[in-house]
């Protein structure tokens, strides 16, 4: 096993929700990061996270940026601190809506010019500062206050857009797998060049389950094929080891959509559209894992 | 019929018997309660409009704008940031004439992050060609979102109209709520440039300056011709709802030595800050000043004025007391009260308007 620090950057004082799994992550993305390390954030949960000025509830700066422009903004920072001859983490935490709606332009600016920074987008499917809007990231079938009958559309292809920029490391991590989620933060921070991590954040508020089960609910995510565990280094695509079980024995999807409240009365064209997705994202992945695609 | 209801339920009601074509929605705080409503009436079949859940205000503009030139009908709403990323197509919105209605839900402006009410987002498109009404209370929220649909779609208009309330203060405090059957008082849209492949034409074209400058004065023309416009939907609404506004609210100026003009939430305080200094033998009277743009003609010859600015244009002053300024020729109390949200209570207003210093600028509670 990896062995993750002691240090602590996200303090015991945050205004997360019980269960947030964000705040959780951004706990192992620091502790993997280390001191030298600044977070630009664009408007959402975790500008409510980091607590109320003059405070602040994490141990490394924040620069807090408005909800467009994070990935641009971090363009700025990464060659100023190149520029400076400093060696400085640049990551951007964004949610889903700043990184698949608003935020998409920014994005796509900075891989391309092959910013050196590390984006991570923690994805709980939905506008989380805002009260649970959709965004272009919420799954078919899944109730919002702006989608009260369950959303019409499929959840946007984030990793198929930030691969067609073809950075030389991106991953899937999921809060309930913090190891993996540890050491691919390491391994994108150890790489020169746009690096991207898109991370599966179970929010009790939002996806409406009682806070405790937070775990197990990524846990279900990854072992229904839901949210599928891989990294793609230059290219060459690995599925990491959870997701590899559960393609060879998966839960059924029905027992992690059943356990949150969002997917209440979703209907029965949804639901196959959720699952009939998860099993072509599977073998897409496998086909390209073997190389063929 | 009458209810309770809170500023943004208040326009999401007017804004469903106005009854439009199209809907662009994107959330932001404290507007979000009203595109959430306008998604349940949708939902629930309440409503027949087609609701784009757009990725971006800048889209939310954008896709008003391209719908709004069909010859439909068109609402979005937002608040402060969202205003603001929307900027470029708010300038377009106006200059292509379309009668768009947006309820904006004023908010202060990053950073730090601050979600309260305040003016300097709606001020700072104040010349973009908009009509720009400020309301008080959450049936003035209402009525005035049902007139601006007419207003904007007006012939002899044909600009879009912004309805600005304040951030919590309006958008999420209850009040009692009269509506009414607008039966025909929002005629059917005819918009006589509407796109039509029966009649193909170039729309934004590659304008030379002559040209341009001809549009440019043809805005300025409705804006002038607004007025008129406003004045004859107030006075119908008068006569079939029984309520009447004004481009300004005056309370208790005939007699006045002194007024204090406000905006918002913060022009309805004065009222009761006049109450308490007229107690005092102190003659004092309120101007609510409703319309921002047209901007207003007031009465104030003779008068002390103090003017309460929630907007600041630094390195210049307080916009609506430098406005004043500019037009009236008069000196004014210039006082800066309730950026990001800072409360202002009635008897601050009656201390400012005591101790007031004609041709000076006070800043609220910064200690000198
Ligand atoms: C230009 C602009 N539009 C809207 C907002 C309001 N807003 C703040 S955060 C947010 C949603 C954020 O959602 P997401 O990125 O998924 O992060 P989460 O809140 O879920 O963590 C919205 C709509 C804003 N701050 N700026
Ligand atoms: S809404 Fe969800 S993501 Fe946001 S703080 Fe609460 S639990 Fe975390
Ligand atoms: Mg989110």
């Amino acid at each position: 096993m990896t062995e993750i620090p002691k240090e602590e950057y996200v303090l015991k004082c945050t205004s997360a929700c019980a269960g947030c799994s964000s705040s959780l992550i951004l706990r192992y993305v620091l502790k993997a990061a280390g001191p030298d390390t600044v977070l630009v954030i664009p408007a959402c949960c975790t500008s409510v996270i980091q607590g109320i000025y003059p405070n602040t509830a994490m141990n490394v700066p924040i620069y807090n940026v408005a909800f467009a422009a994070a990935a641009a903004c971090a363009s700025g920072m990464s060659e100023a601190f190149q520029s400076a001859g400093k060696k400085t983490n640049v990551i951007v935490y964004a949610g889903d809506g700043g990184t698949v709606d608003i935020g998409i332009q920014a994005l796509s600016g900075a891989f391309e010019r092959k910013t050196d920074f590390l984006y991570i987008c923690y994805d709980n499917e939905a506008y989380g500062n805002t009260g649970m809007q959709r965004s272009g990231s919420t799954p078919i079938g899944a109730r919002t206050t702006t989608t009260p009958g369950g959303k019409t559309h499929s959840k946007k292809d984030l990793d198929g857009i930030v691969a067609a920029h073809d950075p030389p490391y991106m991953a899937t991590a999921c809060s309930a797998y913090p190891q993996d989620l540890f050491k691919k933060v390491q391994k994108a921070l150890s790489i020169r060049g746009p690096k991207f991590l898109h991370i599966l954040a179970p929010c009790p508020p939002g996806w409406r389950y009682s806070s405790e089960k937070t775990i197990e609910m990524g846990k279900l995510a990854v072992k229904s094929g839901m949210w599928i565990l891989y990294e793609r280094e230059y290219g060459k695509v690995t599925i990491n080891g959870p997701s590899k079980a559960a393609m060879i024995k998966p839960v059924p999807v029905e027992d992690y959509i059943s356990v949150q409240g969002r997917f209440k009365g979703i209907s029965k064209e949804a639901l196959e559209s959720l699952k009939s997705q998860a099993e072509r994202n599977a073998k897409r992945l496998s086909l390209e894992e073997k190389g063929i695609c | 019929m009458l209810t309770i209801a809170t500023g943004n339920k208040a326009v999401a009601a007017a804004v469903r018997q106005a009854n439009p074509a199209v809907i662009a929605a994107y959330p932001i705080t404290p507007q979000t309660e009203i595109v959430e409503q306008m998604a349940e009436y949708v939902t629930a079949g309440e409503l027949k409009s087609r609701y784009i859940p757009v990725e971006s205000e800048h889209s939310a503009m954008a896709a008003c704008i391209g719908a709004s030139i069909t010859g439909v009908r068109t609402f979005t709403a937002t608040s402060s940031h969202g205003l603001l990323y929307m900027h470029e197509m708010i300038n377009w919105a106006a200059g292509a004439r379309l009668p768009i209605v947006m309820a904006n839900v004023n908010r202060a402006l990053g950073p730090g992050w601050n979600v309260w009410a305040e003016h300097t987002d709606a001020f700072q498109e104040r010349d973009t060609g908009w009509l720009q009404v400020f309301v008080s209370t959450v049936q003035e929220a209402y009525d005035a979102t049902l007139m601006a649909f007419r207003i904007a779609e007006h012939n002899d208009v044909l600009l879009p109209v912004m309805v600005n309330l304040d951030g919590f203060t309006l958008s999420h405090i209850m009040q009692s709520l009269e509506t009414v059957n607008p039966g025909d008082f929002i005629p059917p849209l005819h918009l006589p440039h509407a796109i039509d492949p029966a009649h193909p034409a170039g729309y934004g074209t590659l304008t030379g300056p002559d040209d341009y400058f001809k549009f440019r004065w043809d805005i300025e023309r409705s804006m002038r011709d607004s007025v008129k416009v406003i004045r004859e939907t107030e006075q119908d609404f008068a006569d079939r709802f029984g309520r009447s506004y004004g481009m300004t609210e005056e309370y208790r100026c005939e007699d006045a030595d002194v007024v204090v003009i406000a905006m918002g939430t913060l022009g309805k305080e004065a009222e009761v800050a006049i109450d308490l200094l007229r107690k005092e033998g102190i003659r004092a009277g309120s101007m609510r000043i409703r319309w921002l743009r047209p901007f207003p003609t007031l009465d104030l010859a003779g008068r002390d004025v103090v003017v309460i600015d929630r907007d600041y244009s630094f390195g210049f002053g307080g916009i609506l007391a430098q406005s004043l300024k500019a037009k009236h020729r008069c000196e004014p109390y210039s006082v800066i009260a309730g950026l990001g949200g800072q409360e202002v209570t009635y008897d601050d207003i009656a201390g400012f308007i005591r101790d007031r210093k004609p041709g000076e600028e006070y800043w609220f509670g910064v200690k000198a």
